[in-house]
Order: C-alpha cells, then structure tokens, then sequence
C-alpha cells in the first residue's frame, strides 16, 4: 500500500487532487483543455494564426493526444508580443503583473486573473503540503519579492496552508541567520546555492539552524551531490521544487518526501516530452524538451510552451500514492540559458551589452565560478586594435563601461576581464561561450 | 619633432613580457627605451624602437595588438631642478600631460630626455619651443642612443 500516511507531516487535505484516479484525471484534463484551447483560439491572435494556419479549430481537440497536433508557443513569442499581445483576459480582469528577464534585455510580463491567483496559490499549498509542511510551521521565504514570480508565490502559497511566514525576502545574510534562529523557522525557501551560502556562514560564525527541518530549493538547477552537502549540513530535508513564469511562477512540480522525482500538478499543467529537433512528441520514459499547456490560466493561458528544459516523465507510479506524474529532476536545457544566482542569464545578453559599447563584438568567455556558495560571473573580452588605447586610464574606462553595460542589461554585478587577442579558444560551428566551473 | 612609440597590451600573467621582448630580439630589433605601465589585470609596455613599422608587422603578426601612438622627447637640463623648470614650462603653455617615462640614454651632465605622451601633440610642440623647451627630434636620440 502507498505510504502517504506514513510521509512527514502526514496526509493533509490540500494534497487530495494529487492522488485523483488517473481516468478521472483524464477526463478532467481532457475538458479544461478543451477550454483553454477554445479561450486561446477565440481571444490570442498568436493562436488563432498559428492555428488557422494548419486548418486547426478547437473541436478538432477530442482526445489528449489530438494536443500534438497543436502549434508551440516559444519565449520569442512573449518578447515579439511584448508586453500584452498574449493576454486572453482584458485588463479590469487582470490584477497582478508579473515579468522575468528575457532574451534582449525586454522582460517577459506575465499575468493573473482573481482566480489565476486562486489556481496558483492552490499549487503552492500543495507543493508545500507535498513537503510536509503544515499549519504551525514558521516558513521564511527568502526568494525575491518583487516582479519575480518566486516570492509572492512562494509567499501565498504559504501562508494559504496556514503557515507563519516571514516576508525576508533575499540577501543580508546575517539577518537571515538570526531570523531562522530566532523566530524558530522550521521551513525555509530560497535557490540552492544560496543555502550552500548560509551553511558557509552558519559554520564559520558557529551557530546551528535551530528548528529548521524542510528547505524548498529551485529556481536553478542543482545536483544530487548538492542536495547531499545540504542535507548534510543544515540536517534538513531538501525538495526540489520546479516552475517558470511563463506557466504560472513556482508550483508547477515539486519533489515529495521520496525525493525521486518532481510530481507535476498536471490537472493544471499538462505535460509533454518531445524531441527537441524534431518536436515529435516522445513517450513517457524518454529524454527530451519539456512542453507544458497550461489547463486553468484565463489571463494567459499558453498552448505547448516550449520550456528549453531536458528531462524525461517517469513511467512509473511514485511510492507515494500520488496518481501525478513525475519528471526527472533537470539538469540541462537545450539552449544556451544559464543561471546565476537564481538569475537566468543569455550569452546574448552579455553579447548586446559588449556591441553598445564597442560597436563591434570581440571575442568573448563567460566564466562561472563559486565562492563560498555564491555565484561568480567573469566575463573575459579579447582587446582589439580598434579599443587597444595607449593610455592605461582608457582601458580602465573601457573596462568598467563593458561592466555597466551588462550590469544594466542582466541585474547582476559581473567581472570583466580584458584578455590577449587569440587567447580564447575558437570554435567551428556554435561557440562555447560559458565555462561553467561551478561543478553543480 | 614627434617621436613614434610602440605600445603593446600585455595581460597580467607570467611570460607575457618576455614574448614581445624576445621576438624583436630574434628580429635584431634594438629597444631604446621602453616603459611598463601596470595596473592590477593588465599592462601596457611602450617602446621605441628604430624601425617601427617593422617591428609592428612583426609584433601584430605574432598576434598581439600593437599601437603606434606619437610622442615628444623633451630635453631636460641634467642637474637639480632642471625638471621642475621643464614642468613649469609646460604649466605656463598649458600643456596636459597623460603620461612621461625617461629615455635610457643621456648626455651626462648635458640633458637627460624625458618623453611625454600629451592632450594635443601638434598646439604642444609649439607653445613649448615658444616657452624654451627644448626638443629632440628622432634622429638626434637615435644618434645619442648610438642606433
């Protein structure tokens, strides 16, 4: 028999849509799908051309599998549409904006009805649930408030399972050690190598983690070895969590007490796997590209969304008892998108900021190192005859302009570094511009 | 009256100064002077050299970024004060200097030159010849520099 009784915390109520019987999920799944692809088509001019263009209408939707038939969406559409031209809800009806960083520079605003904000706290009170988390456990929260989708959906969620939340927010670490002592945190919620950094600094001024049982850890990807060292350290229990704010911010899945695997809430998101070249879609076992379709969303509903991250679904039910599929944790995307800090970053970002300043683009590396837990980025840019200056105070100023520039593009304070001419290694075909050495 | 000087950017790691240096070597290209300027991640080595455009074709060829950037050589009487004159001078002309090294050869007890890399090359060489500043030209160094 399935353990669910027996998982910390114990079963609790929320977590009853998570074991629906998978017939019943199905026949749920097919209805709203047939909805949303209805809203779409009726109000997302995006869609409707896409669609129309295939000779497609929503009734040709009749099973789960007629979805393959039905155009992507990818993250260019949401900077092409930018910042409205996806909505499918006027704007009286939208009462939260939210926006994470896209390809150029433009973010990538999202939105929310009333009950958009309802479906999404639903998830989070699940996810936490799935953590074993309760009323009467103290949740400090330390992903950033503000247009990123983690706080404030990390922060609902919480406090609709009754939890006591504290808003901290990120940063200052020291005060976040005091505050998890202190005010008897027992959950945390924050991006992996954050938590590395706390542990650092928890070890170095010898203070425990007082209470602390359960950490909620996403926003970046992170490996087993780290989980580990987490564990470890903190003597806590580390879940994995995964979302993306083009679906609705974090709740899309979440890892239960059997951390193997992510369970994803698709009676709201349903997934697929395809082929990432050939956007054939692929069984339930395969690795590929993760599509989602969001199932509730009225302001933005998004048909086949295009994640960029690479994972399998995993054929087999969880121990668990939830009748919700997994994926395997993930590891890589199929571009060339890497985060920081929590901070998903483009190589061509960096590239637009170094072309405004030097007009042209000179060769270039990203490297990526860390510190004590804390995400290094130096970006090393070959000199050129045309911005080599005999003077050493023109470099200098060459230097610090390239680092406001990407600061401004990004949000982040990066190194810049001038180099040799011919000392960055080249390459036939797509360049490897990022040396990740931060052995995640 | 301009003096033309090599300048090369130089990464902030072992050998980098020795890669420049041995190749003019090998090329029997003399150094008559030279200047590193540093900072924490890079230098700038400044040299000249009698055949520069050689020595450049030869430098950019190894791959390097090389600059040709003009400079004035500046004789300075060789005794105390003789250089707060010089200095003075350039105040009264009002001349802005980026930077100055001196030149490895002098006349003993005559002048020492010293070369000044300055704002505006062309407004300089007069104003200071009206001041008395006296000027070397790149003939006379190579002569005192027995090149």
């Amino acid at each position: 028999m399935k353990d669910w009784n027996d998982a910390p915390g114990g079963f609790h109520p929320a977590s009853a849509p998570d074991f629906l019987p998978r017939r019943e999920l199905g026949r749920l799944q097919l209805g709203r799908l047939q909805a949303v692809v209805a809203r779409a088509f009726e109000r997302v001019p995006l869609v409707r051309a896409r669609m129309e263009q295939r000779g497609l209408e929503p009734r040709h939707l009749e099973s789960l599998r007629d979805l393959a038939r039905l155009p992507f969406t990818v993250k260019t559409d949401l900077r092409d549409t930018y910042p409205f031209g996806l909505f499918a809800s006027p704007m009286e009806e939208i009462v939260r904006l939210h926006a994470s960083s896209g390809t150029t520079g433009k973010p990538i605003v999202v939105a929310y009805t009333e009950e958009d904000l309802r479906v999404w706290t639903s998830v989070m009170v699940r996810t936490f649930a799935a953590c074993g988390l309760h009323r009467g456990d103290v949740v400090q929260n330390a992903y950033g408030y503000g247009l990123f989708t983690g706080g404030l959906g990390a922060h609902y969620g919480a406090e609709a399972l009754g939890a006591t939340v504290i808003p901290i927010s990120g940063g200052n670490t020291e005060r976040q050690l005091m505050v998890l002592k202190d005010f008897n945190v027992t959950a945390i919620c924050c991006t992996p190598s954050y938590m590395v950094h706390l542990c650092e600094r928890a070890k170095e001024a010898g203070v425990g983690f007082g209470r602390l049982k359960v950490g909620v850890f996403g926003a970046e990807p992170w490996s087993e070895s780290m989980r580990a060292h987490i564990e470890r350290e903190a003597g806590i229990r580390a879940h994995d969590i995964y979302g993306l704010s083009e679906i609705i911010g974090p709740g899309v899945g979440i890892e239960c007490h059997r951390q193997d695997g992510l369970h994803l809430f698709e009676d709201h998101f349903y997934p697929e796997v395809i082929d990432p070249e050939s956007g054939e879609a692929l069984q339930d076992g395969a690795e590929g590209e993760l599509v989602l379709t969001t199932l509730s969303k009225q302001a933005m509903p998004m048909i086949r969304y295009r994640t960029r991250d690479i994972t399998a679904l995993v054929p087999e039910p969880c121990a668990c008892g939830r009748t919700l599929r997994r994926i395997r944790r993930i590891g890589r995307r199929s571009d060339d998108m890497f985060i920081i800090r929590g901070v998903n970053v483009f190589p061509s970002q960096i590239e637009a900021a170094l072309l405004q300043v030097e007009g042209t683009l000179p060769h270039y590396q990203i490297v990526l190192t860390r510190e004590k837990g804390l995400d290094e980025i130096e970006v090393q840019v070959e000199v050129t005859p045309d911005v080599f200056s005999d003077v050493v105070g023109a470099l200098e100023a060459l230097r610090r302009a390239l680092e406001s520039a990407i600061d401004h593009v990004l949000g982040l304070r990066v190194k810049v570094t001038l180099v040799a001419p011919r000392t960055l290694a080249r390459s036939e075909g797509k360049a490897k511009r990022v040396q990740d050495r931060r052995g995640v | 009256m301009k003096i033309r000087q090599l300048s090369l950017f130089l990464e902030n790691r072992p050998g980098q100064l020795l890669v420049p240096c041995r190749l003019l070597g090998e090329a029997g290209i003399d150094i008559l002077t030279m200047s590193l300027a540093d900072t924490q991640q890079f230098g700038i080595l400044r040299l000249v050299v009698k055949e520069a455009d050689r020595a450049r074709a030869l430098l950019e060829a190894a791959g390097m970024v090389v600059n040709l950037t003009e400079v004035l050589a500046v004789d300075v009487p060789d005794r105390p004060g003789g250089l707060a004159e010089v200095l003075a001078a350039f105040d009264r002309a009002g001349v802005s200097v980026e930077y100055m090294y001196p030149f490895a050869t002098r006349e003993r007890g005559k002048s020492a030159t010293l070369l000044f890399r300055l704002e505006e090359p062309d407004r300089a060489v007069k104003a200071l010849q009206e001041k008395g500043v006296r000027l070397a030209s790149s003939e006379e160094l190579f002569a005192r520099a027995g090149a």
